[in-house]
């Protein structure tokens, strides 16, 4: 943790926020722990700390699937109906939206406006961007990531 | 990638272009400007827009075509990414510079494509209507048959004054910028004027905020410089969380100096030596451009210790919000960078006098600080000639929905929607009608089509309950349901409300709760009553003023705006919903009631057994039929029918 900590030498309680991101950026989610030593480092209370951490939908507790799935509920993707998109994703891969599946590959969650509202609906997994599918072929994705193993 | 000598480049760019006041250059000069600004390429010039829209629609993918196909070919040329230059629908967009040849775009240019249109431009043998077009460019050789940027309608109607380098100058590179006249409003401004002067000429331009509620600029900046503070803060807000708006987002990543130049003399003019750019974390992209720019920036002199040597001092950090929309709030954006949760405080004491660390603070948004170096660059008559009497300069919009078009465009205020739906978007997708717009997200309001010639003016947008910072424009069709967009919005909104006061944490929940609903079908209708419903909207109206009118901040106040314009244009569609039980657009999937064509219907018995209400009656090999009063709408077994004989009213 001591290198998180470097950065931020001034302990200023503004450097709360730059911190944490910095932190989950590479353990990919925050733990009890990770909140003790922050909360130590910043002199800040732990409970506030957690407070900061709750409050903000960056933060999580979790960590991703494999495979994190980002379905759009922009304004635009909407109209485009990308609600049926996200319900099919639950479906194909039987996990509820903002959950992990049992064998951690998959992760699932709906995020507002990523700013492609040109080419709605959108939908990310991992770095990639798919735009304009249809349902069969956002099943047909899915399906080959699910037979995919490493 | 950009092969420029940028240590070769830098005095000769502050020296001789930033210093220069006269702005007129000898030959030498002007001629390295134009190679900087490829007015003159002396090879082909590939650009390819690769800003988050391109990069969905698989900018990416025709980048690494593209340089397979310079390699194979052994062509020598440069590859440079651009940002977008507005046409959103048109991404990935393509352009190629020949030498001695005008800059040429082509549109929707996927990696299939790709090799077709470069092999079209490389043996010029342009297809008719192949390119989406050429641009001005004076003493270039012009395509044959291409028509000009500005004649396509897409471009035709607007006006560009910060969105000029969008699409055609890389974000990445500090020299095109400045060979484009960029910096030099911050040159003048540190040395030529006091900051009571430059907080003068903006209030003289009539520049008023584009963040939503459109205080004029100048004046805000007067009074951080006249509260007396230690150390003031000038902050950049672009948390533009609203969805269905991307404005900011493309000016950052179209021509992020812009916002930095703005930026830097807004500091100069209220005194802050400290400025943040306060940026969603959702955008990636824009936080790793704005990143690079402000470290070239500081490079290259334009920020740091002791400017151009006039004893003016900035340093300005990049901002990662934590994804609450409320920071997009300029009081919770204040707490967020505090450290604590993005909470509002009530105003006043307004952040100009009591804000950051409680310090004199001034926050604007990207659009406003964009237009801060156009108005010293051309003066404050300059940025009033255009717009009405009481709104001037121009206004950026993001078009999404369902027109035909659609991106981001700049307009002079004054312009009527009408205008920018069917002359610049090109009206509606697939011949559909229109039923209305909708401006401004989640805090707006659906402008129906009776409406739309209302000018784009302040005060005109406020009459019919419009605020115009947001620049959203969603564009919405016959196929749109207004009762179930406002239960959209309202749902965004109960899960965004940061909880702080109880009108709009508990209101919206109870909105929320009322437009379920009427859009929703609970399993016993005997407890839900019509009448029930009835009052539920007319409670939903009562209680839409207490939270206007009670809740802390603008995203409280401006929550039971889409509810309320719904049911003041709309006002039909929710008595269909709620009398009728019917969603004559078929959005709202609870309500709809199917029905087995008994001509189709072979008896399969398929969709008996996927029916998990058990609402399917009949025996193999004869018509079914469906038991209303079981069936909850699901619509599996609509799905699940091979022969289309389930259909639904």
């Amino acid at each position: 943790m001591d290198h998180f900590f470097e950065k931020y030498p001034l302990k200023k309680p503004g450097d709360l926020i730059p911190l944490l991101q910095d932190i989950q950026e590479e353990t990919g989610y925050l733990t009890d722990e990770i909140i003790g030593k922050v909360s130590e480092h910043l002199h800040i209370p732990a409970n506030r700390v957690y407070g900061v951490a709750t409050f903000y939908d960056q933060f999580r507790f979790k960590p991703r699937g494999r495979y994190h799935i980002r379905v759009c509920r922009g304004t635009s993707c909407y109209l485009c109906s990308s609600s049926s998109y996200l319900k099919e994703i639950e479906k194909l891969l039987k996990i509820q939206c903002g959950t992990v599946s049992r064998d951690k590959k998959f992760s699932l969650e709906a995020v507002s406006c990523m700013g492609g509202c040109s080419q709605s609906p959108v939908i990310r997994i991992n770095t990639t961007y798919y735009h304009h599918l249809s349902i069969a072929d956002l099943s047909g994705i899915i399906r080959s990531l699910k037979e995919k193993t490493e | 990638m950009p092969e420029q000598d940028i240590s070769g480049n830098k005095a000769f760019l502050i020296d001789k272009i930033i210093r220069n006041y006269s702005g007129i250059f000898d030959n030498l000069t002007a001629g390295r400007v134009a190679m900087i600004r490829r007015d003159k390429v002396t090879r082909p010039v590939i650009f390819i827009g690769t800003g988050t829209c391109g990069i969905i629609s698989g900018a990416s993918a025709t980048l690494i075509r593209v340089k397979n196909y310079i390699s194979d070919n052994n062509l020598s040329a440069d590859i440079i990414e651009v940002g977008c230059n507005g046409y959103c629908s048109a991404e990935p967009v393509l352009d190629v510079q020949l030498p001695g040849k005008a800059r040429i775009s082509f549109r929707n240019v996927t990696d299939d494509k790709a090799a077709d249109v470069l092999d079209a431009v490389f043996h010029h043998s342009l297809q008719p209507g192949q390119a989406l077009g050429q641009y001005r460019q004076t003493g270039l050789e012009e395509w044959p048959g291409v028509p000009l940027m500005e004649q396509i309608p897409w471009f035709s109607q607007q006006q560009r004054h910060i969105l000029k380098n969008a699409g055609i100058i890389s974000p990445a590179s500090i020299d095109e910028y400045i060979a484009r006249g960029g910096y030099k409003s911050l040159f003048k401004s540190v040395l030529n004027y006091p900051a009571d002067k430059i907080c003068e000429i903006i209030e003289q331009s009539g520049l008023r905020g584009r963040g939503g509620g459109g205080f004029p600029t100048g004046k805000k900046w007067k009074v951080a410089l006249d509260t007396a503070g230690d150390q003031k803060f000038m902050i950049c807000n672009a948390d533009e969380s609203d969805p269905g708006a991307f404005m900011d987002r493309a000016m950052i990543e179209t021509d992020p100096h812009r916002v930095i130049e703005g930026l830097a003399i807004a500091a100069y003019a209220i005194g802050a030596s400290q400025a943040v750019i306060y940026v969603r974390s959702d955008y990636e992209n824009p936080l790793v451009i704005l990143e690079t720019a402000i470290s070239q920036a500081k490079d290259y002199g334009l920020l740091g210790e002791n400017i151009f040597g006039s004893g003016f001092s900035l340093s300005m950090n990049v901002r990662q919000g934590a994804g609450a929309f409320v920071c997009g709030e300029e009081t919770a954006l204040i707490t967020s960078l505090e450290g604590k949760r993005g909470l509002p405080i009530s105003k006043p004491p307004y952040p100009a006098e009591k804000g950051l660390w409680g310090q004199p603070t001034v926050i604007n948004n990207v659009e406003t600080l964009a237009n801060v170096p156009g108005i010293l660059e051309h003066g404050p008559l300059w940025f009033k000639s255009t717009g009405t009497q009481s709104s001037k300069g121009t206004k950026l919009f993001s078009v999404a929905g369902k027109s035909v078009s659609t991106g981001f465009i700049e307009v002079p205020m004054g312009i009527t929607f009408s205008s920018i739906i069917n002359d610049i978007a090109g009206g509606v997708k697939d011949g559909k009608t229109l039923k209305a717009a909708q401006l401004g997200g989640p805090s707006g309001v659906c402008i129906p089509p009776a409406q739309l010639d209302t000018p784009l003016d302040y005060e005109a947008l406020a009459d019919i309950g419009a605020a115009l910072g947001l620049g959203g424009l969603v564009i919405l069709d016959e196929k749109t349901c207004m009762v179930n967009l406002a239960r959209y919005f309202m749902d965004f909104l109960r899960n965004e409300s940061c909880g702080k006061c109880i009108p709009c944490r508990e209101g919206t929940s109870k909105m929320l709760d009322i437009l379920d609903s009427i859009t929703k079908r609970p399993k016993e209708e005997s407890t839900h009553e019509t009448l029930e419903r009835f009052k539920g909207v007319v409670q939903m109206e009562s209680l839409a003023e207490v939270i206007r009118d009670t809740s802390l901040c603008g995203l409280g106040k401006n929550a039971p705006n889409p509810v309320l314009s719904s049911l003041k244009w709309f006002r039909e569609e929710f008595e269909e919903h709620i009398f009728d039980r019917r969603c004559a657009a078929g959005v709202c999937h609870d309500l709809r009631k199917f029905y087995i064509d008994v001509d189709l219907c072979n008896g399969c018995n398929i969709c008996q057994k996927k029916c998990p209400e058990i609402a399917i009656v009949g025996t193999l090999k004869t018509p079914h039929f469906i038991i209303e009063s079981k069936c909850t709408g699901c619509g599996i077994c609509l799905e699940a029918c091979k022969f289309s004989a389930i259909y639904f009213k």
